[in-house]
């Protein structure tokens, strides 16, 4: 299972090296000030800092492609790991929350209050801790309603106040499943 | 991981053949089944029945009147009701106008998500008294649930109120007695309740639980709202009560010792019921609760129990609300845990019964947790469907669905109340709403709301 989920990473890096490397030449300021974070990353980031050095070693090649990708750079990717183990890769245009990005691309999230702060049904694990300690700090109200959610992780977080923003390109989260955790963590249902 | 894609192709496959599914109650538990089902099946033909003519279960009747953000879990669960594979009949009732066994007859898979209608008991003495009332009565009659629109609790006698329990339940009824009226005027609060809490004389409510702050059963955002509206005490309780469980309500600590207008929330910890005090003045009423102290003791497993101590002390108060715990009502033919109050059952498969039947909500899993708890609960409830499907011999034989329930209802003359007719009842509620500058002044009682989904539109 790991082996295969190497390969495919594996594949999916060469397959998109080209668009990456679009990507990252011109979101390159942004990325510029947290070097230092990608220089201690371990395999978690490794496609990140590895699509750095390209962009790094390649800023002729940024003069001359910054202006054409514009609308490109607008837009990070987005991984979500679905209740049945299946990544799904998106666009998200930066701005849109993720449940909203969720509900453009068909992946099932729910947003029973439609992002009112009211429910956790939108709730998204991040699934790798470098990416979360880049999203802004949950409110009381977020965390409230995370106490609730089922399936709390550490990293966890509702959907609709996860903004893409370019430090977020590459960000994988998965939906919490009845399925694949609902007996087997025997979980206990917060009080109503 | 090819197991899932080889599950989704036989589900594929089946999706040819109809599937007649029946859901009975049309609450969170109920909308969320109907929307994984019709995800999952492309042959899913859903009927959704309820006892009451209004769908949406305690989206309508439970979630208080002034959690309006909380409700619009409702948009959705409409567009479900409005899908083509989707109907939704209310005003009949699964146990009197239709039998479980009937039902089985008509459909492949029946679903029960009738959740818990009725209350537990504390089995002490005095607790018919008048003024001593369920919290789910009290909540159905400021929600006008049409069991309870004439409820009339008597809120002018003192201005004390006890609620037993510690729960959101508990803290959301507190709220409503205590919070402000104006602030209550521009909710769907039902008008009879409105008025009432208008000429309420209740300004302190006490929170009685057998154990303590740790175990208490309500949730950091119930308490910080209530926070914002009236003082809490006792204060130094409630500091260490706060950092005992962490809650992040640090920057309102200023706040529970301030004055809000004279109406105050006493949290009573370690404290049990022992029996309800009746009134001298006025015979067959209640006039306080007598409590014994409590302490804890461990009965292993890092759980503990509130044992009495023998000491005893009272309560004066002119109304009780129990806010100690819904419970399930069984019905003919259909296994039941008494002691759980839920329906036995294996991932939502009902156990000792012949395939086909499930549960889910409240009645497989008891009376806890929020709307969001059914969204899991439903996942895995249609996840034991498909492998039944797949696996098992459930939605093989011929069955008449939809068409055969609409030939038994009318053979027994029973006036089901359709999608198209709760959009009548909407449209009216919403109307009169707007008089009022309210979202929607329920209608309460049944004849209203029957006489409006019959009107001619």
């Amino acid at each position: 299972m790991l082996f295969h989920r190497l390969s495919r990473l594996g594949s999916r890096i060469v397959k998109e090296l080209p668009r990456e490397r679009h990507f990252s030449v011109s979101g390159m300021r942004v990325l510029q000030g947290s070097y230092s974070q990608y220089l201690q990353s371990s395999a978690v980031t490794q496609r990140q800092s590895r699509t750095f050095q390209q962009a790094f070693f390649s800023s002729n090649y940024n003069l001359c492609t910054s202006f054409s990708t514009i609308s490109e750079t607008e837009k990070i990717n987005v991984i979500f790991v679905d209740k049945d183990g299946e990544e799904i890769h998106i666009k998200v245009p930066v701005g849109m929350n993720i449940l909203e990005a969720a509900h453009e691309n068909d992946i099932e999230l729910e947003g029973a209050c439609e992002c009112s702060l009211a429910c956790s049904t939108c709730h998204v694990i991040v699934m790798d801790t470098e990416y979360y300690n880049k999203l802004e700090e949950p409110t009381d109200e977020e965390n409230d309603m995370l106490d609730l959610a089922f399936g709390l992780t550490e990293t966890s977080r509702l959907g609709c106040q996860v903004i893409a923003k370019p430090e977020l390109d590459g960000i994988r989260l998965a939906i919490p499943s009845a399925t694949r955790n609902f007996a087997v963590d025997g979980f206990v249902p917060k009080p109503h | 991981m090819s197991m899932f894609l080889a599950r989704r192709l036989v589900t594929r496959c089946f999706s040819s053949r109809p599937l007649h599914v029946c859901i009975v109650g049309s609450g969170p538990a109920g909308f969320y089944t109907a929307d994984k089902l019709l995800k999952a099946h492309e042959g899913a033909r859903i009927d959704i029945i309820d006892r009451l003519p209004t769908p949406y279960g305690l989206v309508r009747s439970g979630v208080a009147p002034d959690h309006p953000e909380t409700k619009i879990a409702i948009n959705q669960f409409s567009r479900v009701a409005q899908h083509e594979r989707c109907a939704f009949y209310g005003n009949v009732k699964l146990g009197s106008d239709l039998s479980l066994s009937e039902l089985r007859d008509l459909y492949h898979v029946v679903v029960l998500a009738y959740g818990a209608e009725t209350d537990k008991d504390l089995g002490i003495p005095g607790e018919s008294l008048g003024g001593v009332f369920s919290a789910r009565e009290f909540v159905w009659w400021y929600n006008g649930h049409p069991d309870y629109s004439s409820l009339k609790p008597d809120l002018k006698s003192s201005d004390k109120a006890v609620i037993l329990g510690q729960g959101n339940v508990a803290l959301d009824v507190a709220r409503i007695l205590l919070r402000p009226t104006t602030e209550l005027a521009s909710t769907d609060i039902a008008t009879h309740a409105l008025s009432a809490l208008e000429e309420s004389s209740i300004r302190k409510v006490y929170l009685v639980g057998r154990r303590g702050p740790v175990q208490a059963a309500l949730t950091a955002k119930e308490l910080r709202e209530i926070l914002g509206i009236v003082s809490v005490g006792p204060a130094e309780c409630f500091r260490r009560w706060c950092s005992f469980r962490s809650l992040r309500i640090s920057p309102l600590h200023r706040k529970f010792e301030g004055d809000c207008g004279q109406r105050e929330l006493h949290f009573v910890f370690f404290r049990q019921p022992e029996r309800f005090l009746e009134s001298d003045e006025s015979k067959g009423r209640v006039s306080g609760v007598n409590l014994e102290k409590t302490i804890l003791e461990s009965v292993g497993s890092g759980k503990q129990i509130a044992v009495g101590t023998g000491e005893f002390e009272d309560i004066n108060c002119s109304m009780v609300l129990k806010a100690i715990g819904y419970q399930s009502v069984p019905i003919n033919g259909l296994p039941f845990d008494h002691k759980k109050g839920i329906v036995p059952n294996v991932r939502g498969r009902v156990v000792s019964t012949e395939p086909g039947l499930y549960v889910c909500g409240w009645l497989k899993r008891g009376p806890v947790g929020i709307i969001a708890t059914n969204l899991y609960c439903a996942e895995e409830t249609v996840g034991s469907i498909s492998q039944d499907i797949e696996e098992g011999g459930v939605g093989k034989s011929e069955k008449e669905g939809s068409k055969g329930l609409m030939q038994l209802l009318e053979k027994k003359e029973v006036k089901m109340v359709d999608f198209s007719g709760w959009e009548k009842i909407d449209a009216k509620e919403k109307q009169m709403g707007i008089d009022r500058n309210k979202p929607r002044e329920k209608l309460v009682t049944w004849e209203d709301l029957l006489a409006a989904a019959s009107a001619d539109s």
